[in-house]
């Protein structure tokens, strides 16, 4: 079509081109031409959390940010969050910790948690439950992803 | 041994790094993308379509409308569904044309082009429209349906059935105490965070691959073929990742839709539901209206009971015939009473259809059920654990309608919820708030039709388990692995467990019904302990010893007793593939092989099923805290416990009990779809229809895990997918009236609902 803009977007340290409408979330960008699927799409309207990504290393609702906007910010997302194989200290705590289920809400409260460790290395549970409030999931029932969290703290990581 | 360990799930790590791969992930050459037309009527005829301006789209591939279906209506035990609207529309969204296109944004284009020319009908919105006289009739060919048990027709009836035991009113005659009440729970959305969709491929011979989002492969597989009017072997239907279930992922319009639509276009075509069409084309929990009367002696004893369901089952039957069945079957409680009559209708109303959902019934009979016990109680001044306790069932008591149930826990439940939530340290409560403790008691099934599992060696002594039950998300794959690595005493990383392929895949009716671990669980210890004993033939012969003599070790080593030299499972499968006797490989499949109803002690009237499963017992206990100013209701605190039989997996027993609990708590206080009078549905995104997010649910919720072990199952174990969720609710109810004496009947127990309860106490 012909309103496509052609993007330059740093996603996980690297540059990527994209050719999108101007009307295109982050999401779209991220999951339909980057193939950065681990971002999911949960509801559309910045509810659910689903495809929380790190722009600038800031919590970021992907469904709600217009790619175009993104410019020279870089965008992290799930992807971007293990070192090569090797899980994070939140993923391989999320894991052990029994809080993955259907894991389609998982990359979200990845980032959100990664996002809460960089601020607050030792955050009180209370803090950590505010920390995950804007993310939805329906199978856990929250407890044990609070507990991969606590995991990590005491962990000292 | 891998039974009882608290493993990580098995794909854990792919869901964790964002590689698992969901149906929205699927991605194929030359893929098209697909937009619906959804009815803008409750009820109208469809008098005509204009496609001329949509066919002329550039990247327009095909179209679908009614008149292209030339099979015959589709569905579940009454066929009176199509994939897009024939004739007429039932509800306010319901699929009326699909337009596959190059891109979404043009097929988007195109189905807004499409003009479909209709005379709305009166809408029927409510249960008591739809039973009045002279009703609207939603389906005037019901009596040409296909149906496999016959129990409705009746004006709007899809479904009428009763269940009785005893005699219900010369035993309400020697009633002391008799309490009765309206009881009425609302419609509730699964909300899987992955809303429901599949991409569809086709081959030149015209067999269709869905890679499908699903409870089911070899369900949707039958669907989808009878919709197209195809044979089973030219439907092929693959499980991706599944972003959770609940009930709502059985057969759907978008299966249906994109195999048509792929077969038309000769290209692969996706179809993922945005999340208002999930809410709008999907499928909710039954609306029920319950009217229930209990009588008991002075000393507690219940003697009596008398129950009245009327469900809302939407446009389409869908699950609305079992799922009566069992809120009838569930409508007694976990309790010896012996004189029950239980009746029910399940009737059409112009919206969204009404389906299984986590509980199937039984949370609508148990907040009616449980609610009542406490009422009871009160009237008697009897503690409500005590009456509990006095009329619960006990091992090798009977199930209403006389199914025996040789292992029952249910007071160990109860009295271990009652110690624990005494034990622990009081929370502090704020000011202007009032605390109250409440209790539930439920039971449930695990079991259902037909399953089965393939267990294969390989060269190098790995093991290849397969079979048909697709994880939604609850630990399927993982609990299979274990049970079949355990059998073998080997690491579970030896065990690969193969994605669900119809067309490979051993039968799996459903993940459904809180069956996976107790029937496909048994299908696969006993296909594995049939290839151990195959292997150990093998080992006899190249150790030259009796069968008798050998011993499994751990580690994928068989020996002789005494001795410790042995073989490897490899040197067993290279014997197996090269020289003897042909690849190791074993199946067992089997289907629910219970006792059915029985007829001497209970009598039947158009039940759904025959037999159902095994019987699962548990206990729930709340500390709730009300806002007096507010009347908003907080969950602090809440004790979980579930006989499980045996615990495959602890820690995903407890992630299932936690989970289903917190589903429990959006059912019992914020969750409801809501109609406004036209028939459209007003709650169609996350922002509009609340599911509970951290800071509605209590910090700490405590599993309480019991296990004695079900005698039918190899390993003891059932399941607690379902049970975990039933006694929310009701709990909260019960607190709710401990703290402040006000008794709500109707879900959700919203704060305007709370505080107008409260007022009227004043």
């Amino acid at each position: 079509m012909s309103d496509r803009l052609a993007l330059l977007i740093k996603v996980n340290g690297e540059m990527h081109e994209a050719l999108a409408a101007s009307s295109a979330t982050l999401l779209e960008v991220l999951r339909d031409q980057l193939n950065f699927t681990g971002t999911k799409r949960g509801c559309d309207h910045g509810v659910c959390g689903a495809c929380t990504v790190l722009i600038d290393g800031n919590l970021a609702r992907s469904c709600l940010a217009l790619a175009a906007d993104i410019g020279e910010r870089e965008v992290t997302t799930v992807e971007g969050v293990a070192k090569g194989v090797n899980c994070s200290t939140v993923q391989r705590a999320l894991i052990e910790s029994g809080a993955i289920q259907c894991g389609f809400c998982t990359p979200g409260f990845v980032m959100a948690l990664t996002y809460l460790f960089s601020c607050d290395p030792r955050p009180s549970r209370e803090a950590i439950r505010v920390a995950i409030s804007g993310n939805l999931c329906r199978c856990s029932g929250y407890v044990k992803i609070v507990e991969a969290a606590e995991r990590v703290v005491e962990a000292g990581l | 041994m891998s039974v009882g360990a608290r493993l990580p799930r098995i794909e854990a790590a792919d869901k964790a790094t964002g590689r698992a791969r969901y149906v929205d992930d699927v991605k194929l050459p030359g893929m098209l993308h697909v937009a619906l037309l959804t009815s803008p009527h409750a009820h109208a005829r469809i008098c005509g379509y204009r496609l001329d301006a949509a066919r002329a789209v550039v990247g327009v591939k095909a179209i679908l409308i009614g008149p292209d279906l030339k099979t015959p209506r589709a569905g579940g035990i009454i066929k009176d569904e199509s994939m897009v609207a024939r004739d007429k529309v039932r509800y306010v969204g319901e699929p009326v044309a699909a337009v596959a296109a190059t891109d979404l944004a043009t097929a988007r284009r195109a189905v807004a082009m499409i003009e479909v020319d209709y005379e709305p009908l009166v809408a029927v919105l409510s249960v008591d429209e739809a039973l009045a006289a002279n009703a609207p009739i939603l389906h005037e060919e019901f009596s040409s349906y296909v149906q496999s048990i016959k129990g409705g027709g009746r004006g709007n009836i899809i479904f009428e059935t009763s269940l009785s035991e005893g005699d219900v009113q010369a035993a309400f005659a020697q009633c002391e105490v008799i309490v009765e009440g309206i009881f009425e729970t609302q419609a509730q959305h699964h909300v899987y965070m992955e809303t429901n969709g599949c991409v569809a491929d086709v081959d030149a011979s015209g067999k269709v691959t869905l890679y499908a989002t699903c409870q089911s492969v070899h369900h949707i597989q039958q669907r989808v073929a009878e919709e197209l009017g195809t044979p089973m072997a030219k439907v092929r239907v693959i499980a991706t990742r599944v972003g959770g279930g609940f009930g709502g992922k059985h057969a759907s319009n978008v299966h249906s839709i994109t195999a048509w639509l792929a077969r038309a276009a000769g290209r692969p075509v996706k179809l993922v539901l945005a999340r208002t069409q999930d809410f709008e084309v999907q499928r909710s929990r039954h609306p029920a209206r319950i009217w229930m009367k209990t009588g008991a002696r002075r000393d507690g004893t219940i003697l009596a009971r008398d129950v009245e369901i009327t469900t809302d089952g939407g446009a389409y039957a869908d699950e609305s015939p079992p799922v009566l069945t069992f809120a009838l079957m569930m409508s007694r409680g976990p309790y010896r009473i012996a004189n029950v009559r239980a009746r029910g209708r399940a009737v059409y109303t112009n919206k969204l259809r009404a389906g299984s959902f986590r509980g199937f019934g039984n949370p609508q009979a148990s907040f009616a059920s449980e609610s009542q016990i406490d009422e009871l109680a009160t009237r008697l001044g009897i503690d409500p654990v005590e009456i509990r306790l006095k009329n619960a069932m006990r091992p090798n008591d009977t199930a209403f309608g006389g199914h025996p149930v040789p292992s029952c826990v249910l007071r160990d439940c109860l009295v271990q919820v009652r110690a624990a939530q005494r034990h622990a340290a009081p929370l502090p409560v704020r000011p202007g708030r009032t605390r109250g403790v409440g209790f539930a008691a439920m039971s449930h099934v695990s079991g259902l039709m037909g399953t089965a599992a393939e267990v294969q060696l390989r060269t190098d002594g790995s093991i290849a388990l397969s079979t048909g039950c697709v994880d939604l998300g609850q630990g399927a794959d993982t609990t299979m692995v274990q049970i079949c690595a355990d059998t073998l005493q080997v690491a579970i990383d030896r065990v690969s467990y193969s994605q669900q392929d119809s067309d490979s895949s051993p039968y799996n009716w459903k993940t459904a019904g809180s069956r996976s671990t107790y029937m496909t669980g048994r299908a696969v210890a006993v296909a594995t302990a049939a290839m151990r004993d195959k292997m150990l033939l093998h080992a006899g012969e190249m150790l030259e010893c009796a069968i008798a003599d050998l011993e499994l070790r751990a580690g994928g080593l068989i020996g002789i007793k005494g001795i410790p030299s042995g073989v490897t499972f490899k040197d067993v499968a290279l014997r197996s593939f090269f020289q003897a006797g042909g690849p190791i490989a074993a199946n067992h499949s089997f289907v629910f092989d219970g006792p059915p109803f029985d007829p001497k002690r209970a009598s039947i009237h158009q039940l759904a099923f025959q037999n159902l499963g095994v019987y699962t017992f548990g206990a729930h206990c709340v500390e709730v805290d009300i806002d007096e100013g507010t009347g908003k209701v907080e969950v602090r605190r809440a004790w979980c416990a579930h006989d499980v039989g045996r615990a495959i997996n602890p820690l995903a027993c407890e992630g299932q009990i936690q989970g289903g609990f917190v589903q429990g708590i959006g059912y019992a206080l914020t969750e409801a779809m809501q109609w406004d009078s036209e028939g459209w549905l007003t709650t169609i995104t996350l922002a509009d229809y609340k599911v509970p997010g951290v800071l509605d649910c209590p910090a700490e919720i405590i599993p309480i895990i019991l296990e004695d072990p079900e005698p039918s199952h190899p390993v003891g174990a059932k399941g607690v997918g379902e049970p975990s969720l039933v006694g929310a609710a009701p709990a909260i109810a019960n607190a709710i009236c401990n703290a402040t004496g006000a008794r709500l009947r109707a879900l959700p127990m919203k704060p305007e609902r709370v505080l107008e309860e409260l007022e009227k106490r004043k």
